[in-house]
């Protein structure tokens, strides 16, 4: 929540900050346009705010991470390390009482605790020495070392001087002291505001991980082989769904008996989602290449023959009817008609299949897979290796954004009269 | 015989709510070669049919059309065809889009590049050979659209309302240059038009059709096109006959619409 309201924060005041330092001196025609709200052609989008945007979230990634990358004054205030001191009061049954100072050792996990001396101090309470790991609780049993006689009922009845109840809490600079209804006190240290690294590691963390991997591998596997396989996949699914898919669409385009015949296939299948198909897909092909191919094929295939039945029936009639009152014949329509007027809509159809499949193959390796981006960060997951999984989802995330800004610029090598006729 | 028969041309087709379409009742009509013939009607008089069955993209239910004593069953390069737009291929250039006639015919580039050159000469894209259709503005389209269809060379051209997307001056520009390209080349020319000055003056004969069933209401024969193949159009226009057409023929225009009216209102 309070991450939130910074982020809006940020949001806002950068907006403000950057609107007074910079003045826009472009004048062009757009920036000559005085109604701008409702206009969507005048909205360009401010290259700063993007900048700025991707700062923003690498930035409240590191404050609240208490990365190294980011000054120490703009971290958000981290769990208390150091030695926590509280006193307690003891009573005894005999209505006796005594106070003594419990010391705690709060370390971040991975650093071994150094416990003081402790004088053990006067009167039946003894002081006590106790460590603890940032970010967790611990009973303190204050009673262990105190002198206690036989037959004499030992209670904690105060910390700091507050009265506590079985139930009840006292709240210090270092933590919480709480008191289980059995009267057992346990502390729990002040977490501030950064996460803890098994939730949400440090950026550099992250990339000193990606580093390792990619230098010693993971499961058997280097890090190339995890991508490559899953862009493997992706790309000999992909190519073996438009092999097959192309040619049906335009069959269902140019034939009445095509269109009737594998209409209901293609309607059904359509909306019927890839991942549903992963079940199937295991039992008859297993959880090898052939399974994930298969399914990734039957992704891009659907999506593939509408594209180019679309491609088909977007021609418009008349360059149809030009073609033949120039004399060609139907194999000449084919090819320097009908073909090149559908390239548009199959590369829109490309670009919505790779998406697919590639949100399909990692879906499918997170289910059963031996190697792949998917598979890394499931079995990362298994063992709370957060940084792994990161790691993964922002290249998972790079790779999808790469290819469809490969598609992009094929498109516009390849056919650059779409949408111009 | 040369020249284009139409006889006795009838068509008739259902509709899926169960009633058909008179689209064309006993259309007869003799145009011989190096003719220029424009055809005029309100909506729904059937002249698109009329020119998509002689073009050979729809078959008649009854009569014939024989071009140059043989019979017409099908598209063919003899029938060349301009559209309003969106017939060019955005996918060729302005040279391989005139090109794509001969090329089809599978002829090499030596027989066909220098009567391609020249008639982009003629409709004066010489500088734009190589620009991508799509990059030129709509009138440019169009003569791109007619030479294509020249360079094919075909006996009769069909043409679909040619001018009908263009602006007014554009479009007196392209008037011009369809009569020139006629009185140059001296091909058969058929061209549909919604408008009654474009169908006086591209018309050496003028056909008016009417609609419901479509059919031939009157036919003239009229000077303009030979005086604007030498002189201004807008001279052409100051005429004394080119008005009278015009208002007799605008008159007939509105009598047919009002009668489609008043009968579309008895039904009602």
């Amino acid at each position: 929540m309070i991450v939130f309201l910074i982020y809006a924060a940020i949001f806002i005041a950068s907006f403000f900050v950057v609107k007074l330092i910079v003045k826009t001196a472009t004048n062009d025609y757009a920036s000559l346009k005085t109604v701008t709200f409702g206009d969507e052609s005048a909205v360009r989008p401010n290259r700063i705010a993007s900048i700025l945007s991707v700062l923003t979230i690498f930035l409240l990634w590191a404050a609240f991470t208490g990365s190294t990358l980011v000054p120490s004054f703009l971290h958000a205030p981290g769990p208390f390390i150091g030695t926590a001191k509280f006193d307690y009061t003891a009573e005894l049954s005999t209505g006796e009482r005594d106070d003594a100072t419990v010391s705690i050792v709060v370390t971040r996990a991975g650093d071994d605790p150094v416990l003081p001396e402790v004088d053990p101090g006067d009167g039946f309470a003894k002081n006590d020495v106790d460590e603890i790991g940032a970010w967790r609780s611990g009973l303190v049993r204050v009673d262990r070392n105190d002198e206690v006689p036989e037959g004499v009922e030992h209670r904690v009845v105060a910390v700091d001087g507050q009265p506590l109840e079985p139930g009840g809490s006292v709240h210090t600079e270092y933590g919480r002291i709480g008191m289980s209804p059995k009267g057992t006190l346990n502390f729990e240290p002040a977490k501030g505001w950064q996460m803890e690294p098994i939730w949400l590691p440090a950026p550099e963390a992250v990339v000193a991980r990606m580093a390792e991997i990619a230098r010693d591998g993971y499961r058997d596997s280097t890090l190339w082989e995890h991508l490559g396989y899953s862009l493997f996949r992706v790309i000999v699914g992909f190519l073996c769904g438009a092999a097959l898919g192309i040619p049906l669409g335009y069959a269902m385009g140019l034939s009445d008996w095509f269109r009737g015949w594998f209409d209901p296939i293609v309607e059904f299948m359509r909306p019927v989602p890839p991942l549903a198909l992963i079940p199937l897909v295991i039992i008859w092909a297993g959880i090898g290449e052939t399974g994930k191919i298969i399914l990734l094929f039957l992704a891009a295939l659907w999506i593939m023959a509408i594209a180019a039945r679309a491609g088909v029936s977007g021609v418009n009639i008349s360059k149809v009817h030009a073609a033949y009152s120039l004399g060609a014949s139907k194999w000449q329509i084919m090819r320097h008609v009908i073909v090149p007027n559908s390239l548009p809509e199959i590369f829109t159809g490309a670009r919505v299949a790779m998406g697919v499949c590639w949100g399909t193959v990692v879906a499918a390796e997170l289910v059963a897979a031996e190697k792949g981006a998917g598979m890394m960060i499931m079995v990362a997951s298994k063992f709370q290796l957060t940084d792994i999984v990161i790691m993964g989802i922002i290249l998972i995330g790079v790779i999808g954004f790469g290819i469809d800004v490969l598609m992009r610029w094929a498109e516009r090598i390849l056919v650059p009269w779409k949408g111009r006729s | 015989m040369s020249g284009l028969t139409i006889e006795n041309l009838s068509m008739r087709f259902d509709l899926p709510n169960g009633t058909s379409v008179q689209a064309l009742k006993d259309v007869s009509l003799d145009l011989k070669s190096g003719e220029l013939m424009s055809v005029l009607g309100p909506s729904g008089c059937g002249k698109t049919t009329l020119l998509n069955i002689v073009a050979g993209f729809l078959a008649p239910t009854s009569g014939k059309i024989e071009l140059n004593g043989h019979r017409v069953t099908g598209p063919d390069r003899e029938r060349g065809m301009v559209f309003q737009q969106g017939a060019l291929f955005e996918w060729m250039n302005v040279r391989e889009n005139v090109s794509f006639g001969p090329r089809m015919a599978g002829r090499r580039e030596r027989d066909w590049g220098s009567n391609v050159d020249h008639l982009l000469d003629v409709v004066g894209l010489r500088d734009f050979k190589e620009k991508a259709v799509y990059e030129l503005s709509g009138g440019m389209q169009q003569r791109v659209a007619l030479a294509r269809c020249l360079a094919n060379d075909p006996d009769v051209i069909l043409m679909d309302e040619p001018l009908g997307a263009l602006d007014a001056l554009t479009r007196e520009k392209m008037q011009s240059l369809v009569l020139k390209l006629w009185k140059e080349t001296g091909k058969t020319i058929v061209l549909i038009t919604h408008s009654v000055e474009e169908a006086l003056l591209l018309g050496e004969r003028l056909l008016v059709m009417a609609p419901r069933p479509g059919r031939i209401h009157k036919e003239y024969r009229l000077p303009f096109a030979d005086l604007g193949v030498d002189s201004d159009l807008r001279e052409v226009k100051k005429h004394p006959e080119f008005g009278q057409r015009r208002e007799e023929i605008l008159s007939m225009i509105w009598d047919m619409e009002e009668e489609i009216m008043g009968r579309s209102e008895d039904a009602a």
